[in-house]
């Protein structure tokens, strides 16, 4: 089975990638855009994904400084 | 005394700090696919990009053959010394808290940092006085250093901070301007800054030999007494 498991910074922890791409949309003419932060996608093929949550929880995310949402 | 200095692929400051350590007792390699920590008192795990620093700096390099011996090592109260890299390794490992972040500047810093040694005692820091100062460069991308408040708290309460970035010095953003910590039993160490480089007046400065002579007495005065 194909899953995706969205990785992103932790509500709270500074995210100073997600401040540069905010500051350089402006820069752009896209103006209006805020509280951007920058995450990781992995795409996986699965035979058990009940195993996901473990495998993020062990190496995919680092559970004290990243969330994570799976999508099968 | 021996040391044992981990070899990842990707390490890159294996032989300096295979250098450093043979400069205060005998030092070996230690291979990451083997189960063998060839009856070392202390182990270091250097810096460097540990298989290619992939998914998460220090991610993958926690699950090497070795890292297994590493973490028996450090249960059984053996002393384990993590630089940079070998920091982010032992965080990941789950044997010191908290974790590295990519610098606020997202730039590489490769500079020479003041520290202040917070806690002049233990295995790593003994041969220090608290409020010492310290010259040792840093040089590397993700090395600011994270924990929830309550956390830093409660590492600060219980001496676990050892070694602190002087103000005007933080050189990647760190809480608190930590530049080291250890664990709660004070045998696991991990600080961004290498004071493997350090050890030579010719390189600047010498500072860095006072960790590893640290460990020595330590070992020396416990370990084989």
């Amino acid at each position: 089975m194909r899953a995706r498991v969205l990785v992103r910074p932790k509500a709270g922890i500074l995210d100073p990638q997600g401040q540069a791409v905010e500051r350089a949309l402006p820069a752009l003419g896209f103006d209006g855009v805020s509280n951007v932060h920058v995450g990781r996608l992995i795409e996986l093929d699965v035979d058990d994904p009940e195993r996901l949550p473990e495998m993020c929880e062990r190496l995919l995310t680092n559970p004290l400084i990243e969330d994570y949402t799976i999508e099968q | 005394m021996k040391f044992g200095i981990v070899r990842f692929p990707g390490s890159c400051d294996d032989i300096d700090a295979l250098q450093a350590a043979s400069r205060v007792g005998e030092a070996v390699l230690l291979w990451h696919a083997d189960h063998d920590l060839q009856g070392v008192d202390a182990v270091i795990v250097p810096g460097g990009f540990s298989y290619g620093d992939y998914l998460r700096a220090g991610a993958i390099a926690r699950f090497a053959p070795v890292m297994s011996e590493v973490e028996e090592f450090a249960r059984e109260g053996g002393l384990v010394l993590g630089i940079c890299n070998g920091f982010q390794v032992l965080c990941e490992a789950g044997l010191l808290p908290g974790a590295l972040l990519p610098n606020v500047s997202l730039k590489f810093v490769f500079r020479q940092v003041e520290l202040e040694v917070v806690r002049g005692a233990g295995p790593f820091t003994g041969g220090c006085e608290a409020g010492e100062r310290l010259s040792i460069p840093v040089k590397h991308t993700t090395g600011r250093y994270y924990a929830p408040d309550v956390e830093l708290d409660r590492l600060e309460a219980a001496g676990q901070v050892l070694l602190r970035y002087v103000p005007g010095h933080n050189p990647n953003g760190s809480l608190r301007d930590i530049a080291g910590v250890c664990s709660e039993p004070r045998n696991v160490f991990g600080l961004m800054p290498h004071p493997e480089h350090a050890v030579d007046p010719l390189s600047g400065s010498a500072d860095g030999l006072r960790i590893f002579e640290s460990m020595r007495s330590h070992v020396e005065q416990h370990v084989l007494a």
